[in-house]
């Protein structure tokens, strides 16, 4: 499924790099400890996190994620928009907990 | 695309301890730089990988360090160097899970204790020597096919 009909379907907010929207997305992976993420995550993911600071761009980066999801409707710094524009990483965030979105995007992907 | 590295290819990149906003430009600067060797995807991502979690470690853990690469038409090789506080018990860091990351680090979700193990298992070959009061060396190579 492409990126862009994820975040139509699940409202998402969109904060960076829109020419993202048309890459596949091949599955999601959730967690906030980074090397976990870097450890599990597949090239291709999408990654539900609460954590919104600089590092999580460069692990997106390092890992071809598909784009990352911020949670709970938090404030995502400007410093970190920038950063992930720069690194074509497409950042979107939901007022959502990571329990309903990672559920609305399951169904969305299996 | 096929491999294109003629002959061997060297650089260093500085690390400076908590400098949070450059983490990860060393790694991301590589990785582009074997992408546009022919390096497969594959191969990148594990010298992504490994490269990443080294920097960070130098990066949470000393106050200063240097990443140094090297790549041949066979394999690439990467050090990094930090003048740190060493490592007492190298066995016990390299279990999965053993972290002494800090308060400030663990709350940016470091500290799960899978970073030496992240990169011994994407390396082929992975060195770790550490000095208590001195500083880390961690030295990995990833082969091409
Ligand atoms: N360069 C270093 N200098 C000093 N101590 C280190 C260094 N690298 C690792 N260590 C020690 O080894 C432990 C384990 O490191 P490792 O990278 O596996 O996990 P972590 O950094 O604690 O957490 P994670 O990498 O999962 O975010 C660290 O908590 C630290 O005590
Ligand atoms: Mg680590």
């Amino acid at each position: 499924m492409k990126l862009s009909d994820i975040v139509n379907k699940l409202s998402l907010d969109v904060k960076t790099y829109k020419d993202g929207l048309q890459h596949a997305v091949t599955g999601a992976y959730v967690s906030d400890l980074l090397s976990d993420v870097m450890a599990n995550s597949k090239e291709g993911h999408i990654w539900i996190t609460l954590q919104a600071h600089i590092n999580i761009v460069a692990v997106a980066s390092m890992k071809d994620l598909a784009g990352i999801i911020i949670i709970g409707g938090r404030q995502v710094p400007e410093e970190v928009l920038k950063k992930a524009d720069e690194e074509e990483i497409t950042v979107m965030t939901t007022p959502l907990s990571a329990f309903e979105i990672a559920g609305r995007l399951y169904q969305l992907l299996t | 695309m096929s491999l294109n590295i003629k002959e061997t290819i060297d650089g260093s990149f500085q690390l400076v301890g908590a400098d949070f906003t450059h983490a990860g430009e060393a790694s991301t600067q590589l990785k582009q730089k074997l992408a546009e060797l022919g390096v497969p995807d594959g191969i990148v991502r594990r010298v992504a990988i490994a490269t990443f979690e080294a920097e960070m470690n130098a990066i949470i853990y000393a106050a200063a360090g240097w990443l140094h690469y090297c790549i041949t038409p066979q394999s690439i090789t990467i050090q990094v160097v930090d003048m740190g506080p060493g490592i007492e018990n190298i066995e016990l860091a390299m279990q999965e899970g053993y972290s002494t990351a800090p308060d400030w680090a663990r709350e940016m979700g470091w500290g799960a204790g899978m970073g030496l193990p992240n990169m011994k298992r994407n390396s082929d070959i992975f060195k770790i020597d550490s000095v208590v009061g001195e500083g880390t060396t961690v030295e990995m190579i990833i082969n091409f096919p």
